[in-house]
Parts: C-alpha cells; structure tokens; sequence
C-alpha cells in the first residue's frame, strides 16, 4: 500500500503499525472504521468501475450502429429510452439504463495494436520504452488513497493479460489480480493452524532482528516486515467478504441479473468493491477480436455484457452508489468499417465508441459520430483517450495535469488531455 | 476423418491426445537413462586455476586503488570484507538466478586450495545455468519483456541465441553487430528478433529501434529528442535521433525475414509547416568512424562497435555492474555522463580494459566479481559509526553507498526469489543434470510464479518496494507450501530424518540451505526449541516451520 499518503490520520496509523510491527504484533491491528464507504449519494468518495472489453470491440455492433448503410452489415438497431438514440440490437438490457451514461462515438487511439492500444487506453499515454506510465486506477488510488479498508484499493478482476499497472508510481499501485470474481481469494489463509502460525511469526521476528543488527537503518528501508504485517492485517480485513459471492448475503435473483458468467460475477464484486471502499476496480472481458465471424461473435459477447452491465447501473443505483461511481465501458481500439473476407473486421483506431457515466458525470449525451458510408476516416469532434482520462481524473477531484518527477528523472503530467467539457 | 474397424470416429487431435501420454513417458525414461549416464559422465568440478585470459588483477587493482582514494579523500571507512559464503550467495544469485545448494556449500567449505572465490567464479561462469540466466537478464534491455508482435518474435529463439553467444563468450562487438545488422528470418537467425520486436502494424518502428540501441549499447537515453530537443540534456537534440533512426528505415520484413531495402528513406514531418523531409543516416559525434560501406545497418553497427566509441564499452560494463550488484554503477543505467566525467572513472578504467580483453563478458564479471566493492560486507563497519553509538544514520548510510563502500541490500527479483526457493526445497544443485520431472518442476513453477509476484518488465535495475500481494504469495502461496511440507523428496523431511539425534545440526543444516549461513544464539534458542524432543511428523512440521520462517525472512529475498 501507499508509503507516500501523507494525512495526520495516517501518520497516526503508520505509527501505531509500526509500533506493533516491532512488538510482531502489528497483524493485530483492526482495519478502521469505514465510516466514508458507508456514505451513500453524491456524499460518498466517488469510485471508478472500468469494464475493459479485450480485443476491441467494434462499434458498429453495440453503441454506433449504422444498419442499412455499406459499412453496417446485418446488425440491427435498437431505440433506448434516450431518445433519438439507437445501439445495436443485442443490447436491448443496456438500452434500458443506457440514459443512466453518455456515449462517445468519436475516439481516436493512436494504436492499433492490442499490447500498444491496452497501454494507451489504460494510461493515456503511448508506450514509451524509457518508462511505464501508470494506469488511471493506479493515480486514482494513489491521489485519494483509501485510509480506512485493509483491502487492496485498486482491484482486477477476470482474465485480464493486462491488467493495469502501477508504472513509475511504483508497483504498489498494480492492480491485484483475482482471476476468478467470487471465489476465494488465493494466498489469502495461512497454511497452518493458528498455534503453529504464531510460532512461524514469532520466529520470523527472531531472524529479522538478526538481519536488523548493525543495519538498522538499510532494514528498515527495505520495508519487508511493513509488508507482511499488511498482508496479514488484509488475511484478518472484515472487507473481504467483499470479494466473495457465496456468503448468502446476495440474493440469487440479485446474482442471477448479472448472468452466469465469469464477467456477470466481476461486474457484482465490483459493486461489493464499491461497497467497501476500494478505489479502482476494473472487469475485463476478453474475446472481441473478431478477424472472424464477426457478428455472431459479437452477438456472444453481447449476451455476456448486456445482462451485466445493465444489473450493474440497475444494482449501482438501488444502493444509492451510482452517483459516487464512475463507469466507464471502453475497449482498446474499434473495427473496421469494412467487412473481410471472412465476415470479420480488423483493428480500427480512427473512431470508435465508449460509455461513461455515474460519479456525477453528464448523463443522456452522445458526442461525436462516424462516417456511415465509412468513407470519412475521422470522426466529428473527434476525442482522444486521454481526454476521457483527464474528465475522471478530473471528476474525481485530481490534478490531472499533476508533473511527477519519475524515477529516470523525467517530470512527467498523470495525464496530458484535457477534460471534456460536455461531460462534466 | 479416418474410420476404425470398431466403426469409431476418432479425428488426428484425438490421435495426437492419446500419443502424448506414452510420447511423455518415452521421454521421462529417455531423460532418466540420459541424465545416469551424464553423471557418470559429467563431472562440473571447481577449476584448479582460472584460464589466463580471465586474469584480471591489473584492472581490479586500478579501480581497487580509486575506490580506496575515494573512502579516503571523502573519509568514509569501508566495511569490512563479507564472509566468504555471502559472496558465494551473491555470485550464485546474479550468474545463476538462485542460492547456492547445500552440496555446493559443502563443497565451497572445505575447498582450501588458493583463489577459492575466483575459480569459484570460474566454475559458476562455466555452468550452463549461467548463460542461461544473463541471457534473460540482458535480453531485457534487448529486446524488453512486452510479448511483442505475433509469430514475427520469437523471445525463446532470441535467448536460446544469446545464451550460446555468452556460453561461447563471444566478444560483445560481435554480439551486438549480428543483433543490429542480421538479415534473415526470427527463428532461423534468432538475433534478428531485435529488429522485429520493433514491428508495428507490419512495419518496423525505426525510431523504436534506434532509441533501444542508443540506451542499450551506448548507455544514452535520447528518446525525448525523438520529438523535441531534449530539454535536460543540451548533448542531444531531435536532428541526432532523426540521423539515427535513419539508419534503420530501409529495414523490411519479407517473406524471407528481416532485409534491407535500400531505397527507403527516412521521412520526418515537420510541425511547423506539415510537409514531409528526407532525413538522411548521421550520427551525433564520431562521424569519421562510420564507414562507407555496407548497408545503413552495417554502418551503424560498425559506428556502434567503432573501439574508439567509448560509450559503447562503458555501457556493457555499467549494465553488467547492474547485474551482479543489483545496482549500476551510475543510476539510471542507460542514462551516462560522457566518457571522462569525474564521478564515473571506473566505467572508464574497466571499459579500457575490456576492450583490449576481446570484449569478453566473462573477463568482466570475473573483474567485478573480484572488485572490493563486491565483496564488502552489507553491514557497516562498526568503525565507520559516527554519529552515535551502534548506529548509523540514513545520512551515512546513503553516503557509504553511494561511495560503494558497502554492498547495498537489494531486493531480488522474481525469478531470484523463486530460484532460491526452488533450490533451498531440494538438498540437491538442480542444474541441466536435474531430472527431467526437477527441471519441468522448476520451469513451470518458476514461470507461474513470476507471473503472480510481478515481472519488473524493462525497469529491472530500478529500485522498488515489494507489495502486499508478494508477500501474501511468499507467505500463502501454493508452490511455497508444496516446497516445503513434509514428503517422500522434500528437503524438510529429509533433514528431519537425517537429524533426529542432532537438533543443533539440523536447524544448522536449515540456515544453511535457505540462508546460506548458520544460526545465531538467539536464533538457535527460539527456533532450536521447536525441536526439542520432537520425531517423526511432530518433526517435519518443526522442520516445515522453521524453512517457513526463512523463507518468509528479509534475508531470504533481499540480496546482501
């Protein structure tokens, strides 16, 4: 967790950790009383929920339809409960709560690539081989740490390979991985019983303290026993249960709105995440490359992502949390408006679509739009991905433009666009 | 499909899953009679003397002689020497990715014969685990840890490559000229694959490829005057990275690999009035060094490679300084002041001379390996303290190591981490001559495990913090555990069993695996209790905890 939040309050609980650290008794240490994440409204610490749809979904199958046109190809639309909008037919739960979200139809990527694109898309930043930048859920976390929960503060869950990072913020800010939403946590209980894990620590005390003598000072920057006494404070957290989907304190009908897949059960921990307090949560879903068969493939994603994401705004706001929660629905890149010869599309940069809402963001605005004839490479009022970044950042109350001296030495800004007016 | 008489269907991937069982078993049996007959065979002993070649006591005493100038004009008092075993730990970490075996630290004890720590350096630089585990330290600043374009890369042929190349110690010139000139395809000429994992979008990224070579083999970042003058460094300017890049526009990759296709210019836009210019090959100083000849490639690689390019030698000697030390010389390691400056004259003595041992890799680790900042203890001097009794503060400290007068505790990497584990779970070295079913175990292991604690990527030589995750993985995880329960191989039962009359040798025998050392008197009071009076499981589980307990140390995975 975070060494560089500096708050009285958290000094005093750095101090406290520390004082039982050297007694080896800091796993003792109560998580604090989550009096913020209680809050409910416009109150509470606003969060961010990604859901990043791997591969690149195309645009012209979920929120930019164009059927009838040359580029549309045989996917229908729907009308939404914002009026005048229509999204692809496949998404006819989204179309309920979509009023809930803006829609822009006219991001720009400068990647076309997945590796590439990902970073772009997660960090605003094109990949620079001098440095990592972090990720959005990694300043998040980092600019409005959490004090109160024993919890990672920025979680992703699913079959992400690539999950954001915490770059030259430091590899505390990664985002801890669960790739399966709802189970146990894995390394999370002690392989012995509790008699024979209190010997363990009080041996490891033992030969830490060997290690110390002489070098107290170089031991203690190592941080290694800070370490471990977060890790077992986060094995002995209350706010684990979050993560967990077979406690009974879900009602099945709640489960089942999600649908049953691995995604469905991400979308609901991440509203428990929520919940507890956690800062950045993203829920990745893969399988949007669609070279191939493109519109039955995207026909199959859309009965994963339809379901959960419309029992994510429904559930969101029957907790009252959607106002303090940030969701953002947004892939890598688009695909192309021409379909291959084997019904697919390839990557497609130049004009692609994303949702965004909640958190006290605008709500029923659709910015930007694509060429129909798919003649038009670049879309009207074309917005770049670090903008969108920039507008949360914003929202959420951060510098956006902050300069961090990175480890190179380089002053580098979290984040180079500029907030999107039609959106805040 | 192909019908069978029993009027079954079966397709070739039912036929190849049913082969792969008894294909498995073949090859267990053929890695069993291979791996008896190769330790009749083979025996790797330590070398009564160190080849000539590897003499490096001309150059060791230059650098010896500054450092020693240095503590002296700055008056800092160095530490003392480390316990020989320590810098064994150190050598075994940074050439082989993992601690010493019990059976190497026997072996080490009872060596009495002369220059025991340089044919010692000798025998690990000699061992195949060693180029095995540079090649995948150094193919970071190669060729990066990203996965890199689809079928176009190919990181295993690329390390597979560089190991032979280290293995043969192959003089870096020649390494880094077939890297930056090869032609060919990525599995056929794997060196290649330093020209494709620049490949985007079915172009190779010039610019991309430039900068790499610029940080990697000069010990230069420009990557900032890529679109701008760089702002913090005066030395470089847009129009030297523009020159540079060029020599890599022709670059093509064709059906028959990598090529060079000559009548690609380099074409940069301009900002300022949007049309486009032809930016031919140059390059930023030393220009008599470039030839006329050959392709941009060549050229370049010639520049590179030129024996008056003293970057080029300073910056293998100050990545390679990385690697043993976990720290550069001069941080970041890419990042060098010019050939000369004041405060890096050791990249410059060393570089010199390594340039007139045929650029050998081997001759350099031997020279830093035997240099007396490698082999100072990590605590310091209790003479050294100043400012009040017992302890030094971070003020001194950072001053110590920054003068080098103190081996720096550094936090090991993944695979050292799990290198150490594997091998503190097994009494046994586990090398090419492990069995086959050892071997797999560690390479699944290992790879599995790197990917949960977190690769360092390209940043490997920059410091960090461990995390929570980490340390739950080191605490929780699955592979600790299996490691270190009690079982028919494990190490902890074998030790248990091997004990049961000598509790005293036992908890010495578990520091020793794990940490390298014996224990203190505090340590053999807490923990030598947990044995007392114990046998048969009662015994391995004390066992189990105490390895658990070392495992889980500062010591255990912090570089010291």
């Amino acid at each position: 967790m975070s060494d560089m939040i500096i708050s009285p309050a958290t000094d005093r609980r750095r101090w406290l950790e520390q004082v039982l650290a050297t007694l080896g008794l800091g796993f003792s240490l109560p998580t604090l009383e989550t009096r913020a994440a209680a809050r409910r409204g416009s109150q509470r610490p606003t969060s961010l929920i990604t859901l990043f749809l791997a591969g690149g979904p195309s645009q012209l199958e979920t929120w930019d339809p164009h059927p009838g046109s040359a580029i549309g190809g045989p996917t229908k639309a729907v009308a939404t409960r914002l009026k005048g909008l229509k999204i692809a037919a496949d998404f006819p739960q989204t179309a309920e709560v979509i009023n809930e979200l803006c829609v822009i139809r006219s991001l720009v990527s400068r990647e076309g690539d997945h590796h590439r694109g990902v970073y772009l898309a997660k960090t605003g930043y094109r990949p620079d081989q001098t440095l990592t930048h972090p990720s959005l859920g990694a300043i998040l976390t980092k600019e409005r740490w959490n004090a109160g929960i024993a919890i990672p503060q920025h979680v992703s869950l699913g079959s992400d390979q690539r999950p954001a990072r915490g770059g030259f913020l430091g590899a505390q800010y990664d985002a801890y991985k669960i790739y399966n939403p709802g189970g146990r946590l894995r390394n999370i209980a002690s392989r012995a019983d509790k008699t024979r894990q209190q010997r363990r620590l009080a041996g490891l005390n033992v030969v830490s303290r060997t290690f110390r003598r002489g070098r107290t000072v170089a031991a203690r920057a190592t941080q290694h026993r800070l370490m471990i006494d977060r890790a077992l404070a986060m094995m002995n957290a209350d706010q684990l249960k979050a993560f967990q989907l077979d406690l009974d304190d879900e009602s099945r009908s709640t489960i089942d709105l999600y649908g049953d897949s691995r995604f469905g059960r991400g979308c609901l921990v991440a509203r428990r995440l929520v919940q507890a307090g956690v800062r950045a949560i993203e829920v990745t879903l893969p399988g949007w490359d669609t070279h191939a068969n493109n519109f039955e493939g995207h026909r199959e994603q859309a009965g994963i992502l339809d379901p959960a994401l419309f029992a994510l705004i429904t559930d969101l706001k029957q907790h009252d949390l959607l106002d303090s929660t940030i969701v953002l629905v947004l892939g890598e890149f688009g695909r192309t408006p021409t379909v291959n010869p084997l019904d697919g599309r390839d990557h497609w940069p130049h004009g692609f679509s994303c949702l965004v809402g909640g958190g006290g963001l605008a709500a029923g605005r659709v910015l930007g739009a694509t060429d129909p004839t798919g003649r038009k490479r670049k879309p009207t009022r074309p917005v770049e991905i670090a903008d969108l970044l920039a507008t949360i950042l914003s929202r959420m109350g951060v510098e956006y433009g902050k300069e961090t001296i990175t480890p190179i030495g380089r002053p580098m800004a979290y984040c180079e666009g500029t907030p999107i007016p039609g959106l805040l | 499909m192909p019908v069978r008489d029993t009027g079954e269907t079966i397709d070739h991937m039912t036929v190849l899953r049913r082969l792969v069982p008894l294909l498995l078993v073949v090859a267990a049996l053929l890695a069993t009679i291979r791996g008896i007959s190769s330790r009749n065979t083979v025996n790797l002993s330590t070398p009564a003397t160190v080849p000539k070649r590897f003499a490096v006591d001309l150059t060791t005493s230059k650098i010896d002689q500054w450092f020693a100038e240095r503590w002296s004009s700055e008056h800092i008092t160095p530490a003392t020497t480390a316990p020989p075993l320590a810098i064994l730990r150190r050598l075994s970490l940074a050439l082989h990715g993992t601690v010493p075996s019990l059976e190497e630290i026997r072996e080490f004890d009872t060596d009495g014969r002369p220059q025991k720590l340089e044919r010692w350096t000798q025998r690990l630089l000699t061992d195949n685990r060693c180029p095995t585990y540079l090649s995948e330290r150094l193919g970071r600043a190669l060729v990066g840890a990203d996965e890199g374009p689809f079928l176009a890369f190919r990181r295993d042929r690329f390390h597979a490559w560089l190991a032979a190349q280290i293995a043969a110690d192959r003089p870096w010139d020649r390494v880094v000229t077939d890297m930056v000139s090869g032609r060919g395809l990525p599995t056929g000429n794997p060196e290649t694959n330093f020209i494709t994992i620049a490949q985007i979008d079915e172009e190779i990224d010039a610019e991309q490829l430039a900068g790499r070579s610029v940080r990697a083999f000069l010990g230069q970042r420009i990557d900032c005057a890529q679109c701008h003058d760089h702002f913090f460094d005066p030395r470089w300017k847009q129009a030297h990275f523009q020159g540079l890049a060029a020599f890599f526009s022709p670059v093509r990759f064709t059906p028959l690999g990598i090529d060079d296709d000559i009548d690609r210019p380099f074409q940069v836009t301009d900002h300022a009035d949007d049309t486009p210019r032809v930016v031919p090959p140059s390059v930023p100083f030393g220009s008599e060094w470039l030839p006329g000849k050959g392709t941009t490639r060549q050229r370049f690689a010639a520049w590179l490679t030129d024996e008056r390019n003293e970057r080029f030698d300073r910056a293998i000697v100050n990545r390679l300084w990385g690697l043993m030390f976990g720290r550069p010389f001069r941080a970041p390691v890419d990042d060098l002041p010019d050939p000369g400056d004041p405060a890096t004259v050791p990249l410059d003595l060393v570089a010199h001379d390594f340039r007139d041992h045929r650029r050998s890799l081997k001759w350099l680790v031997h020279v830093i390996a035997a240099s007396r900042p490698f082999r100072l203890d990590s605590r310091p001097n209790p003479q050294a303290r100043q400012s009040s009794p017992g302890e030094m503060t971070s003020e001194e400290l950072r001053r110590q190591e920054e003068a080098w007068a103190i081996f720096p505790l550094i936090r090991l990497r993944p695979e050292q981490i799990i290198g150490a584990m594997l091998q503190a779970g097994s009494i046994k070295t586990i090398d090419r001559h492990s069995h086959l079913f050892t071997r797999a175990r560690r390479f699944f292991g290992e790879q599995n495990f790197v990917e949960e604690y977190g690769d360092l990527g390209d940043d490997e030589l920059s410091e960090q913090t461990g995390t929570i995750p980490q340390a739950l993985l080191r605490m929780n995880g699955e592979l600790a555990r299996e490691l270190i329960q009690p079982g028919l191989f494990s190490a902890t039962t074998t030790i248990a069993r091997a004990t049961v009359e000598d509790n005293a040798l036992c908890l010495r025998t578990c520091f020793e695996v794990c940490l390298g050392r014996q224990p203190a008197a505090e340590e053999s009071e807490v923990l030598g209790e947990w044995l007392t009076g114990t046998r048969g499981e009662q015994r391995e589980q004390a066992v189990e905890d105490i390895f658990w307990t070392l495992f889980n140390s500062p010591e255990f995975s912090w570089n010291h």
